[in-house]
């Protein structure tokens, strides 16, 4: 993992803050003076992970470059919740064009700081799932090949949200969505199917990929902290609970994120240059079950119980904790 | 910029107007539930307040927070049974919090540092207390924090108590007691040693005392009906204890039986083993699991070569011999006889059968309510039936230890103040207790106990030296930050970290948060995710 | 100083004096000369600082302009055809947020079929996007309208499209009098936004506008063209006044002062037509032409001033509003409605069909002796329309009728059904 766990200080790292702490080992998120780059009075719903997950993510650039931010933002729900007219939640320069386009816009921005030698500000561009691995993925594609400065952060709600939730690349196996209904034969999203960016990322060599969540915020920090100190094409894949999309307690998106890691069903990873360098190891692992009871979009699984289903979901988990180990046996890590 | 395009451009965080605080239709609050530990101490310490202090290294803030309920630190970090730690939420996460070892830390630290405590501005008020125990010296210590003038009468040579007379040296070395017992006279509090009283009223009459304190203790040993008692070498445990503290040591031969099954027997058998009888047997007619003595204390006797003989009782004493007989338990856990007989040899029998009160001194004492057992009745306030005194500790109906002792102490002198200054005290309404499924445990650090170093055991059977030694102070520290802090924000600032809504306002070390209602949507996250379980959520009333 | 130089080339080397900082481009015939020449020119280092971004897609092109653009960049690219149409979200998106873009279009056909050669349907197709559309009769004119493109541009803070046919213009060598950097610097003043992604000054750009306030945004892209219309002759002035040539403005007539009819159109096929207006002229006919250089904005009321007096307006035009008829001609009636004036729609040259003088002599005059069927094409080939119509409603598994056709115009070797 991209920092070292802080043991026996009570909570250690893995709350926001903690007095017992130096002020540089606690969290941006911790501090009375964060940027807070989006602000309050923005209209996410109750609970939005992708709101908390943003918030997270440009505070800590913010501090990496010393407030030397520009962010470009693609259409979807962070969009459309903190931009509408006559009101904006953003705190940074802030620009959205469209849907597919966010990483060329970003490109954009980059080569025009090249451009006029403005290379101390930095540019981030942010989109959900349906943004980053479906319609902007040639942009996306095309701003990785050419190595590009730019950080794209993707908030991964794993499905459209905005437009009231429909499928997506990134929707798992057996979610239900609007597109894909718990009805039939194989209720919910097919087994097999969908697709993995930050390994598609990875596959472009490019300098800096990682997976981070909402549930570890240290981990997040230190990833995009450790972005921002690399020039050229990074990417960093955020999983954000969506309590509208994927039927859970919004109280409960910090669980449900914190849940889906713990279970294997998303690792968090780095790699470096197309090979992966690191990952955070699972700290109370749990059964797939335990994530996906907490969310109504899988409910079809236990109502009759869908034994083949569950065991095929937990297969995914199992390999994902296999490919990435995990759940090291030894040498005993660091929890 | 002061020519935006229209619409599609907007300034920073206009979104501020938008108060999307009227989504809301629950609120979180911010809450201080009664933490299990504070709950369960006898002596009323608020064990959750000075831990939160001793985990950053605020040792005399802690140590002060402390003595704001017990005067005794040292002494109960090293006696006290600690309630607290089975009451202890971490016990069902991995193993309790060493509380004990912190607060022993705190107080040997205190000790070595000097640190005292001023007594309060004079009222003018004069207190007679009557015994120089953990209740007597507790109630000395609080009634001189307020301000009264307090005169103690102890019957002993020195004060403590059973402190000094009953808690072998190896589980409680004197210097202890006489450090924290001198900070106390060091507040003005008189103590005067071989006093007895005689006569209560004349006492209080001519000290022109307002009120009285009793505080005398059980040090009458209880006797049992065993043919043949008065013969050989009997003597009775807390005796036996008393005499340690003797320029003399007792003489007690060979082969030691000890009877009894409480702390005091197991005390007696762990000094007789180490004044070199070769044989120490204690008896008791129930087993092991039955004895009111705690574990770790039998362990560690059973550690130092201690025999046992359980389900025995003795039948017959004679001139160096016993008769006991094996007994077995029925189904409601009482010893019955089997008619099995055994010969035992024994040089001196030590009888551990429990304490009464010895009131013969107040039997001129008008209202006085006294049961059988010498032990006296006190209403809510401690008071007896005969107004302005009032009586604690081992002598009225509770559970017969130095905390429990100590607590009463500070109960009391809190009552006398209040009789003085003609008001009832009120005990402040109790919040309700933080259990373990209001925390969020995933948020702590695995953490093991610290283990505090034990004397070898070659050692222990042979000297008085004390058997536990203390934490260090990177270890003290370590543990109590093992402390969940239940039920009380410890400003980890997770609720303002984790609000999607920036809803939480943090107010800076030590001022804690203040909900932003504005902008709180109600989704409950900080509610859900708090470690401490310290915010609720409350209905929204509109 | 003249030189003989290719359409493209003439285009890069102007485009380059204008000293862009951000170029993003995506190779897409007839563009490809243009961009290849500024690629090299940017690698070498010959147009300072500027970045010149090989993308994956036009839609990436000119996101990467909107990006650059917002950050206070001069930003330049150029497509055509279908690859305009892979814009259009990006095309609309940039107008709106009122983006001073420019983007040379190498007016093209388009598919399906698929088709190389020039014609208008492309930048027609994007007409109403909110981008100034200014088109060029010949390479010098190509050449000085992109060098106020970047002005207007700028001035206004709305994207421009300067089009240029197709391998007609660029692809063609002519003499073409290329300015110096200095002249160049003169007239173009450097880029100062009106508003700046900028970390000491941050601004939400881009925001979700509902009903409460759209229409009026929308008002103001309009308000702007209304205001180019004013601009664009002001600038070419100045810019006649400052290289001693005409090139750009609204309209540029041609003998239309007596001419009783006026044929109008757009780019290239304008040489063609006054061509023909001489001819016409030497025998006796009073016709005149106009080049209608700026599309987007539509000069109505220059239009209008200039037709007043004459009797029909034959325009020949090279896209196909298909089900309706023209759309230069839609536009030309709705100028002049109220007049008395006959205006005649010629749907011509489409993708890349000749339109040569005979033709158009010959419909001038049918237009003038009995009328145009409306809208009317252009020497069409009827024999092999009706033999496919035929073809069609005799079964219904007809084939494909693009191949059908070339099959009956001996125009390909497969087999006749």
């Amino acid at each position: 993992m991209s920092y070292q766990r802080v043991k026996f200080y009570q909570t250690g790292t893995f709350t926001v803050g903690n007095r017992l702490l130096d002020e540089a080992d606690r969290t941006v998120q911790a501090r009375m003076d964060r940027t807070n780059s989006l602000n309050s009075g923005h209209r996410a719903c109750q609970g939005c992970g992708e709101a908390l997950g943003a918030r997270y993510a440009l505070d800590a650039v913010m501090r990496a470059t010393r407030n030397q931010l520009v962010a470009v933002n693609a259409t979807g729900c962070l969009e459309v919740f903190s931009s509408p007219y006559p009101e904006s939640a953003w705190q940074i320069p802030w620009l959205h064009s469209l849907f597919g386009n966010a990483p060329a816009v970003a490109s954009g921005v980059a080569a025009a700081l090249r451009a006029k030698g403005k290379t101390d500000i930095r540019v981030v561009a942010q989109g959900g799932d349906g943004a980053t691995v479906d319609i902007g993925f040639g942009c996306l594609s095309g701003m990785f090949e050419r190595n590009d400065d730019v950080l794209y952060i993707c908030y991964d709600n794993e499905a459209y949200m905005n437009t009231g939730v429909q499928r997506s690349g990134s929707t798992p196996a057996r979610a239900w969505t609007n597109t894909t209904q718990a009805v039939g034969t194989e209720p919910g999203n097919i087994l097999g199917v969908g697709k993995n960016l930050p390994r598609i990322a990875m596959a472009h060599g490019i300098p800096y990929v990682a997976t981070a969540s909402v549930a570890d915020l240290h981990d997040l920090e230190a990833k995009v902290t450790k972005s921002m100190s690399i020039r050229g094409a990074r990417y960093i894949h955020i999983h954000v609970p969506c309590p509208l999309g994927w039927k859970s307690d919004p109280a409960q998106t910090i669980k449900v994120a914190r849940l889906a890691v713990e279970s294997g069903l998303f690792p968090l990873i780095e790699a470096e240059w197309g090979v992966v360098t690191d990952r955070t190891c699972i700290r109370q692992q749990i059964p797939v079950e335990q994530y996906l009871a907490l969310q109504g979009r899988f409910k079809h699984l236990f109502n009759p119980r869908d034994e083949p289903s569950l065991a095929s979901i937990q297969a995914m988990a199992d390999g994902n904790i296999h490919l990435y180990n995990l759940v090291p046996t030894k040498p005993a890590m660091e929890s | 910029m002061e020519h935006k395009p229209f619409a599609i451009t907007l300034d920073p965080a206009s979104s501020l107007a938008n108060h999307t605080g009227n989504w809301r239709t629950m609120r979180p609050i911010y809450v201080d539930h009664l933490p299990p530990c504070n709950q369960a101490c006898s002596a009323g310490e608020n064990i959750q307040g000075w831990l939160y202090e001793a985990e950053e290294g605020k040792y005399e803030r802690a140590w002060r927070k402390i003595m704001e309920d017990n005067p005794f630190p040292a002494i109960h970090g090293r006696v006290c049974y600690h309630p607290c730690e089975t009451a202890c939420n971490r016990g069902q996460l991995d193993e309790a919090v060493s509380i004990h070892a912190v607060e022993r830390f705190l107080g040997d630290y205190a000790i070595e540092q000097g640190w005292q405590i001023e007594a309060g501005e004079a009222t003018g008020k004069r207190v007679l207390i009557i015994g120089a125990g953990p209740s007597g010296l507790s109630a000395a210590y609080h009634l001189s924090r307020m301000g009264h003038a307090v005169t103690i009468y102890e019957a002993g040579p020195k004060p403590g108590g059973m402190m000094r007379f009953g808690i072998p040296q190896y589980r409680l070395p004197r210097n202890i007691v006489d450090a924290e017992i001198s900070r106390i006279t060091a507040m003005g509090v008189s103590i005067h040693v071989d006093r007895k009283v005689d006569n209560l009223e004349i006492a209080i009459i001519e000290g022109k005392f307002d009120a009285v304190f009793l505080a005398i203790g059980a040090h009458l040993s209880k006797r049992i009906d065993i043919p043949g008692r008065d013969t050989g070498r009997i003597i009775d445990a807390l005796g036996f204890l008393k005499k340690m503290e003797e320029k003399e040591v007792p003489k007690i031969g060979r082969r030691v039986v000890v009877y009894g099954g409480g702390d005091t027997a197991i005390d007696a058998a762990r000094t007789a083993k180490r004044l070199g009888a070769e044989e120490t047997l204690l008896i008791y007619r129930r087993d092991r699991e039955h004895m009111p003595a705690h574990d770790f204390e039998v362990e560690e006797a059973l550690e130092e070569g201690v025999l046992t003989r359980w389900l025995n009782m003795i039948r017959q004493i004679d001139e160096n011999r016993i008769t006991v007989e094996e007994m077995i338990l029925d189904d409601k856990g009482y010893p019955q006889p089997t008619g099995r007989i055994k010969t035992l040899e024994a040089d001196t029998i030590i009888l551990a059968m429990g304490q009464k009160v010895d009131t013969r001194f107040l039997k001129d004492v008008p209202g006085l309510d006294i049961s059988q057992d010498g032990v006296i009745q006190v209403d809510d306030t401690m008071m007896t039936g005969r107004l302005g005194v009032f009586a604690g500790g081992d002598m009225v109906p509770a559970e017969r230890t130095v905390t429990v002792a100590t607590g009463h102490g500070k109960k009391a002198a809190r009552h006398i103040d209040a009789y003085l200054n003609g008001f009832h005290y009120g005990k402040p309404p109790s919040k309700s207790v933080a259990k373990f499924d209001r925390l969020n445990t995933w948020y702590y650090t695995d953490a093991d106990k610290s283990q505090q170093p034990y004397l070898d055991l070659a050692r222990r059977r042979a000297s008085f030296e004390e058997v536990v030694g203390g934490l260090d102070a990177a270890t003290a520290l370590l543990e109590a930050r093992r402390c969940l802090s239940c039920g009380n924000c410890f400003e980890c600032d997770t609720c303002y970290g984790i609000c999607p809504d920036n809803a939480i306002i943090k107010l800076g070390s030590g001022k804690r948060y203040e909900i932003n209602l504005d902008y709180c949507k109600g989704c409950g996250m900080c509610a859900e995710e708090c470690p401490a379980g310290a915010i609720d959520m409350i209905k929204e009333m509109r | 100083m003249k030189q003989q130089v290719e359409g493209s080339q003439a285009v890069a080397q102007a485009v380059a004096l204008c000293r862009p900082e951000v170029m993003a481009c995506y190779p897409i015939s007839p563009q490809t000369h243009i961009v290849e020449t500024l690629s090299r020119k940017v690698k070498a280092g010959e147009i300072g600082n500027c970045q010149f971004l090989n993308v994956e897609s036009e839609f990436g092109a000119l996101s990467v302009l909107i990006g650059a653009s917002a950050m206070g960049a001069r930003t330049y690219t150029a497509t055509t055809s279908q690859g305009l149409l892979f814009m259009a979200e990006a095309i609309y998106n940039a107008a709106g947020l009122g983006l001073p873009i420019v983007m040379t279009i190498a007016n093209r056909a388009l598919g399906a079929p698929i088709n190389i050669w020039n014609d208008h349907s492309d930048s027609m197709a994007m007409r109403d996007a909110g981008w100034i559309q200014l088109y060029a009769e010949d390479n010098q004119e190509a050449v000085d309208l992109h060098i106020q493109a970047f002005r207007l541009a700028e001035e206004l803070s709305c994207p421009v499209m300067v089009c240029m046919d197709g391998y007609i213009l660029t692809h063609a060598f002519e003499a073409v009098d290329l300015p110096e950097q200095e002249q160049v610097d003169a007239y173009l003043p450097l880029f100062e936004p009106v508003q700046l992604l900028d970390p000491q000054d941050p601004v939400s750009i881009g925001a979700m506008v509902g009903p409460d306030a759209f229409a009026e945004v929308r008002y103001l892209a309009h308000h702007k063209h209304l205001q180019a219309l004013e601009a664009i002759p002001r600038m070419s002035q100045e810019f006649q006044d400052m290289f001693h040539r005409t090139s750009g403005g609204l309209l540029k007539l041609y003998h239309t002062d007596d001419a009783e009819t006026l044929l109008l159109a757009l780019g290239s096929v304008n040489g063609t037509i006054k061509d023909a207006v001489d001819d016409l002229r030497e025998e006796g006919w009073p016709v005149g032409s106009i080049q209608l250089c700026s599309y987007r904005p539509f000069p109505s009321q220059a239009l209008r001033h200039v037709v007043h007096n004459a009797k029909r307006v034959v325009v020949i035009e090279k896209d196909l509003a298909v089900g309706q008829g023209g759309m230069v001609s839609s536009d030309v009636k709705m100028a002049l409605r109220g007049l008395p004036t006959i205006v005649d729609t010629v749907i011509a040259g489409l993708g890349g069909r000749a339109i040569s003088k005979a033709s158009v002599i010959d419909t001038v005059k049918a237009a003038c002796l009995e009328g145009l069927e409306e809208p009317h094409f252009l020497d069409l080939n009827w024999v092999a329309i009706n033999r496919e119509l035929t073809r069609q409603a005799e079964q219904r598994r007809s084939g494909p009728a693009p191949e059908n056709l070339l099959r009956e115009m001996g125009l390909s070797g497969g087999k006749t059904v």
